[in-house]
Protein backbone atom coordinates (compact mmCIF):
# COMPACT_ATOMS: atom_id res chain seq x y z
CA UNK A 1 0.00 0.00 0.00
CA UNK A 2 1.05 3.19 -0.64
CA UNK A 3 0.98 6.07 2.55
CA UNK A 4 2.84 9.93 2.50
CA UNK A 5 5.77 10.65 4.43
CA UNK A 6 6.16 14.02 4.47
CA UNK A 7 4.44 14.62 1.12
CA UNK A 8 6.34 11.93 -0.16
CA UNK A 9 4.45 8.67 -1.61
CA UNK A 10 5.72 5.59 0.44
CA UNK A 11 5.35 2.04 -0.16
CA UNK A 12 4.44 0.20 3.08
CA UNK A 13 3.37 -3.20 3.71
CA UNK A 14 -0.07 -3.77 4.54
CA UNK A 15 -1.09 -3.73 8.11
CA UNK A 16 2.24 -2.30 9.51
CA UNK A 17 2.40 -0.10 12.16
CA UNK A 18 4.11 3.17 12.79
CA UNK A 19 6.90 1.42 14.37
CA UNK A 20 7.32 -0.70 11.34
CA UNK A 21 7.68 1.75 9.37
CA UNK A 22 10.03 3.99 11.59
CA UNK A 23 11.95 0.48 11.23
CA UNK A 24 11.98 0.74 7.36
CA UNK A 25 13.14 4.48 7.36
CA UNK A 26 15.83 3.16 9.77
CA UNK A 27 14.82 6.70 11.78
CA UNK A 28 17.31 7.37 14.75
CA UNK A 29 16.60 5.91 17.85
CA UNK A 30 15.86 9.85 20.03
CA UNK A 31 14.64 13.14 18.24
CA UNK A 32 12.24 12.00 16.21
CA UNK A 33 8.41 12.64 16.27
CA UNK A 34 5.62 11.90 14.06
CA UNK A 35 2.16 12.88 13.03
CA UNK A 36 -0.73 11.35 11.94
CA UNK A 37 -2.97 13.27 9.76
CA UNK A 38 -1.26 16.52 11.62
CA UNK A 39 -1.86 14.62 15.09
CA UNK A 40 1.24 14.07 17.22
CA UNK A 41 1.39 9.80 17.76
CA UNK A 42 2.87 9.55 21.41
CA UNK A 43 6.24 6.76 20.97
CA UNK A 44 4.07 4.53 23.22
CA UNK A 45 1.48 4.17 20.75
CA UNK A 46 3.87 3.40 18.27
CA UNK A 47 3.54 -0.46 17.82
CA UNK A 48 -0.10 -0.40 18.16
CA UNK A 49 -0.81 2.16 15.44
CA UNK A 50 -1.59 0.31 12.36
CA UNK A 51 -1.53 2.70 9.02
CA UNK A 52 -3.91 2.27 6.20
CA UNK A 53 -3.41 3.28 2.12
CA UNK A 54 -3.40 7.28 1.82
CA UNK A 55 -2.48 7.60 5.25
CA UNK A 56 -0.43 11.21 5.87
CA UNK A 57 2.00 11.17 8.20
CA UNK A 58 4.63 14.34 9.17
CA UNK A 59 8.28 12.94 10.74
CA UNK A 60 10.39 15.27 12.00
CA UNK A 61 13.75 14.65 13.21
CA UNK A 62 16.67 17.19 15.15
CA UNK A 63 18.40 19.93 13.16
CA UNK A 64 20.51 22.61 13.74
CA UNK A 65 18.98 26.01 14.61
CA UNK A 66 19.11 28.96 16.48
CA UNK B 1 28.14 35.13 40.78
CA UNK B 2 24.53 34.00 41.70
CA UNK B 3 22.87 31.00 39.87
CA UNK B 4 20.18 31.76 37.44
CA UNK B 5 17.19 29.76 38.25
CA UNK B 6 14.36 29.29 35.39
CA UNK B 7 11.18 27.17 35.98
CA UNK B 8 13.54 26.01 39.49
CA UNK B 9 15.79 24.66 37.10
CA UNK B 10 19.45 25.65 38.70
CA UNK B 11 21.69 27.00 35.49
CA UNK B 12 25.45 27.99 36.06
CA UNK B 13 26.08 29.16 33.70
CA UNK B 14 24.42 32.32 31.60
CA UNK B 15 25.21 31.74 27.79
CA UNK B 16 23.05 29.89 25.92
CA UNK B 17 24.40 28.90 22.72
CA UNK B 18 22.35 28.35 19.28
CA UNK B 19 23.24 25.30 16.98
CA UNK B 20 22.89 26.90 13.43
CA UNK B 21 25.57 27.97 10.94
CA UNK B 22 28.40 25.80 12.31
CA UNK B 23 30.99 24.47 9.54
CA UNK B 24 30.70 20.95 10.97
CA UNK B 25 28.90 19.32 13.82
CA UNK B 26 32.34 18.61 15.57
CA UNK B 27 33.32 22.25 15.55
CA UNK B 28 29.30 22.92 16.95
CA UNK B 29 30.12 20.23 19.81
CA UNK B 30 33.42 21.67 20.40
CA UNK B 31 32.16 25.05 21.10
CA UNK B 32 29.25 24.02 23.12
CA UNK B 33 31.34 22.58 25.41
CA UNK B 34 34.04 25.15 25.57
CA UNK B 35 31.54 28.03 26.23
CA UNK B 36 30.01 26.58 29.24
CA UNK B 37 26.67 26.51 28.37
CA UNK B 38 24.35 24.52 30.45
CA UNK B 39 21.32 25.42 27.36
CA UNK B 40 21.54 24.68 23.88
CA UNK B 41 18.91 25.25 21.11
CA UNK B 42 17.77 22.56 18.42
CA UNK B 43 15.48 23.14 15.81
CA UNK B 44 13.07 20.57 13.90
CA UNK B 45 13.17 19.80 10.07
CA UNK B 46 10.69 17.22 8.26
CA UNK B 47 13.14 14.09 7.31
CA UNK B 48 14.23 13.39 3.87
CA UNK B 49 14.06 9.72 2.99
CA UNK B 50 16.83 9.72 0.73
CA UNK B 51 19.42 11.44 3.00
CA UNK B 52 20.81 9.64 5.61
CA UNK B 53 23.06 12.64 7.06
CA UNK B 54 25.08 13.10 10.64
CA UNK B 55 22.44 12.95 13.76
CA UNK B 56 22.94 15.89 14.92
CA UNK B 57 21.40 15.40 18.58
CA UNK B 58 24.18 13.23 19.56
CA UNK B 59 26.67 15.94 19.65
CA UNK B 60 24.42 18.18 22.22
CA UNK B 61 23.11 16.00 24.10
CA UNK B 62 24.80 16.19 27.70
CA UNK B 63 24.62 15.61 30.83
CA UNK B 64 24.38 19.16 31.85
CA UNK B 65 22.65 20.63 29.19
CA UNK B 66 19.52 21.40 28.96
CA UNK B 67 18.05 20.73 25.43
CA UNK B 68 15.88 24.09 24.54
CA UNK B 69 13.82 23.28 21.35
CA UNK B 70 12.58 26.10 19.23
CA UNK B 71 9.90 26.19 17.04
CA UNK B 72 11.67 28.10 14.16
CA UNK B 73 9.45 27.65 10.93
CA UNK B 74 6.00 27.69 12.30
CA UNK B 75 4.06 31.27 11.63
CA UNK B 76 0.86 30.98 13.90
CA UNK B 77 -0.16 30.06 17.48
CA UNK B 78 -1.84 26.55 16.48
CA UNK B 79 1.51 26.02 14.51
CA UNK B 80 3.20 26.43 17.63
CA UNK B 81 1.38 24.26 19.60
CA UNK B 82 1.91 21.16 17.29
CA UNK B 83 5.28 21.75 16.73
CA UNK B 84 5.73 22.02 20.54
CA UNK B 85 3.76 18.42 20.63
CA UNK B 86 6.28 16.83 18.22
CA UNK B 87 8.98 18.84 20.13
CA UNK B 88 8.04 17.50 23.51
CA UNK B 89 7.99 13.73 22.15
CA UNK B 90 11.13 14.03 19.62
CA UNK B 91 13.84 15.55 22.85
CA UNK B 92 11.57 14.28 25.76
CA UNK B 93 11.08 18.04 27.33
CA UNK B 94 8.82 20.10 27.92
CA UNK B 95 11.06 22.82 27.35
CA UNK B 96 10.42 25.52 24.75
CA UNK B 97 11.95 28.43 22.76
CA UNK B 98 8.56 29.44 20.93
CA UNK B 99 9.08 31.31 18.10
CA UNK B 100 6.51 32.70 15.74
CA UNK B 101 7.91 34.81 12.84
CA UNK B 102 5.88 34.78 9.40
CA UNK B 103 8.14 36.57 7.93
CA UNK B 104 11.13 34.87 6.34
CA UNK B 105 13.17 37.81 5.16
CA UNK B 106 13.09 39.69 8.66
CA UNK B 107 12.23 36.58 11.20
CA UNK B 108 10.91 39.23 13.50
CA UNK B 109 8.69 37.54 16.15
CA UNK B 110 5.09 38.12 15.54
CA UNK B 111 3.95 39.45 18.66
CA UNK B 112 0.07 38.79 18.50
CA UNK B 113 0.62 35.27 18.25
CA UNK B 114 3.41 34.81 20.24
CA UNK B 115 1.37 35.95 22.92
CA UNK B 116 -1.50 33.62 22.13
CA UNK B 117 0.64 30.49 22.02
CA UNK B 118 2.41 31.66 25.39
CA UNK B 119 -1.05 31.38 27.01
CA UNK B 120 -1.88 27.91 25.62
CA UNK B 121 1.72 26.14 25.97
CA UNK B 122 1.83 26.84 29.36
CA UNK B 123 -1.73 25.33 30.14
CA UNK B 124 -0.25 22.57 28.01
CA UNK B 125 2.65 22.67 30.61
CA UNK B 126 5.44 23.25 28.62
CA UNK B 127 8.39 25.87 29.95
CA UNK B 128 7.60 28.51 27.53
CA UNK B 129 10.66 30.57 26.45
CA UNK B 130 9.26 33.30 23.96
CA UNK B 131 11.36 34.40 21.86
CA UNK B 132 9.75 38.49 21.63
CA UNK B 133 10.11 42.29 20.55
CA UNK B 134 11.77 44.48 22.56
CA UNK B 135 8.14 45.97 23.73
CA UNK B 136 7.81 45.87 27.61
CA UNK B 137 4.16 45.71 27.62
CA UNK B 138 4.33 42.49 25.43
CA UNK B 139 6.78 41.16 27.78
CA UNK B 140 4.79 41.89 30.82
CA UNK B 141 2.03 40.14 29.17
CA UNK B 142 4.13 37.36 28.31
CA UNK B 143 5.03 36.77 31.80
CA UNK B 144 1.60 37.15 32.85
CA UNK B 145 0.89 34.80 30.68
CA UNK B 146 2.95 32.29 32.50
CA UNK B 147 6.37 32.32 30.59
CA UNK B 148 9.27 31.24 32.03
CA UNK B 149 11.62 34.06 30.82
CA UNK B 150 11.08 36.57 28.27
CA UNK B 151 14.04 36.66 25.43
CA UNK B 152 13.79 40.00 23.51
CA UNK B 153 15.46 40.83 20.71
CA UNK B 154 19.01 42.95 20.63
CA UNK B 155 18.64 43.79 17.02
CA UNK B 156 17.21 41.72 14.06
CA UNK B 157 18.56 38.03 13.95
CA UNK B 158 21.26 36.85 13.17
CA UNK B 159 22.63 40.84 11.68
CA UNK B 160 25.43 40.83 14.92
CA UNK B 161 24.24 44.84 15.53
CA UNK B 162 24.49 44.71 19.05
CA UNK B 163 22.03 46.38 21.07
CA UNK B 164 19.89 48.53 19.15
CA UNK B 165 17.25 48.21 21.50
CA UNK B 166 19.38 49.19 24.42
CA UNK B 167 16.66 51.28 25.85
CA UNK B 168 13.96 49.48 25.66
CA UNK B 169 16.08 46.56 27.16
CA UNK B 170 16.90 48.47 30.08
CA UNK B 171 12.91 49.08 30.86
CA UNK B 172 12.76 45.44 30.29
CA UNK B 173 14.61 43.83 32.47
CA UNK B 174 13.27 47.03 35.30
CA UNK B 175 10.10 45.81 35.10
CA UNK B 176 10.49 41.60 34.69
CA UNK B 177 9.72 39.27 37.30
CA UNK B 178 11.08 36.39 35.10
CA UNK B 179 14.34 36.14 33.37
CA UNK B 180 15.23 38.60 30.88
CA UNK B 181 17.65 36.67 28.36
CA UNK B 182 18.68 38.94 25.43
CA UNK B 183 18.25 36.82 22.39
CA UNK B 184 19.30 37.98 18.08
CA UNK B 185 21.89 40.20 17.00
CA UNK B 186 24.40 40.16 20.07
CA UNK B 187 27.56 40.02 17.51
CA UNK B 188 30.70 40.47 19.90
CA UNK B 189 31.25 39.56 23.18
CA UNK B 190 31.53 43.45 24.46
CA UNK B 191 27.69 43.44 23.48
CA UNK B 192 27.15 40.26 25.55
CA UNK B 193 28.97 41.44 28.41
CA UNK B 194 26.97 45.10 28.27
CA UNK B 195 23.74 43.31 27.95
CA UNK B 196 24.75 40.97 31.16
CA UNK B 197 25.67 44.37 33.05
CA UNK B 198 22.19 46.04 32.39
CA UNK B 199 21.38 43.11 34.36
CA UNK B 200 20.11 40.83 31.87
CA UNK B 201 19.65 37.41 33.05
CA UNK B 202 21.67 35.48 30.08
CA UNK B 203 22.18 35.99 26.39
CA UNK B 204 21.64 33.66 24.00
CA UNK B 205 23.96 33.57 21.47
CA UNK B 206 24.26 31.45 18.21
CA UNK B 207 25.38 33.31 14.91
CA UNK B 208 28.27 35.44 16.46
CA UNK B 209 30.34 32.17 17.48
CA UNK B 210 29.22 30.06 14.67
CA UNK B 211 30.87 31.90 12.20
CA UNK B 212 33.30 33.34 13.52
CA UNK B 213 37.11 32.48 12.54
CA UNK B 214 37.79 30.03 15.29
CA UNK B 215 34.28 29.35 16.77
CA UNK B 216 35.96 27.46 19.88
CA UNK B 217 37.84 30.55 20.84
CA UNK B 218 35.23 32.23 20.18
CA UNK B 219 32.85 30.98 22.41
CA UNK B 220 35.18 30.89 25.40
CA UNK B 221 34.99 34.67 24.47
CA UNK B 222 31.62 34.86 25.30
CA UNK B 223 31.79 32.89 28.42
CA UNK B 224 34.22 34.85 29.57
CA UNK B 225 32.29 38.25 28.58
CA UNK B 226 28.96 37.04 30.42
CA UNK B 227 31.12 36.14 33.45
CA UNK B 228 32.65 39.38 33.37
CA UNK B 229 29.19 41.44 32.48
CA UNK B 230 27.19 39.37 35.44
CA UNK B 231 30.09 40.13 37.90
CA UNK B 232 30.23 43.91 36.85
CA UNK B 233 26.18 43.97 37.17
CA UNK B 234 26.37 42.14 40.90
CA UNK B 235 29.34 44.38 42.05
CA UNK B 236 27.41 47.65 40.89
CA UNK B 237 28.56 49.73 38.07
CA UNK B 238 29.43 53.65 39.06
CA UNK B 239 27.36 55.75 38.00
CA UNK B 240 27.77 57.41 34.47
CA UNK B 241 28.73 61.38 34.88
CA UNK B 242 26.60 63.90 33.59
CA UNK B 243 29.31 66.21 32.90
CA UNK B 244 32.68 65.67 30.75
CA UNK B 245 34.59 67.39 34.23
CA UNK B 246 37.02 65.21 35.64
CA UNK B 247 36.64 63.37 38.70
CA UNK B 248 39.83 62.69 39.91
CA UNK B 249 40.96 59.09 41.32
CA UNK B 250 44.37 59.80 42.32
CA UNK B 251 45.43 62.68 44.57
CA UNK B 252 45.65 65.84 43.52
CA UNK B 253 47.71 67.43 46.19
CA UNK B 254 51.23 68.63 44.48
CA UNK B 255 53.92 66.47 45.52
CA UNK B 256 56.86 67.87 43.36
CA UNK B 257 56.02 71.69 44.01
CA UNK B 258 55.40 73.13 47.23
Amino acid sequence: MKILVNNKETELTEGNTIADLTRQLELPAQGVAVALHNRMVPRTQWEEQTLKEGDSLVIIKAACGG
Amino acid sequence: MEKLIIAGKEFGSRLFLGTGKFNSNQTMEEAILASGTEMVTVAMKRIELENKEDDMLKHIVHPHIQLLPNTSGVRTAEEAVFAAQMAREAFGTNWLKLEIHPDPRYLLPDSTETLKATEELVKLGFVVLPYCQADPTLCKRLEEAGAATVMPLAAPIGTNKGLQTRDFLRIIIEESNVPVVVDAGIGAPSHAAEAMEMGAAACLVNTAIAVAGNPVEMAVAFKEAVVAGRRAYEAGLGIQAENLEASASSPLTAFLND
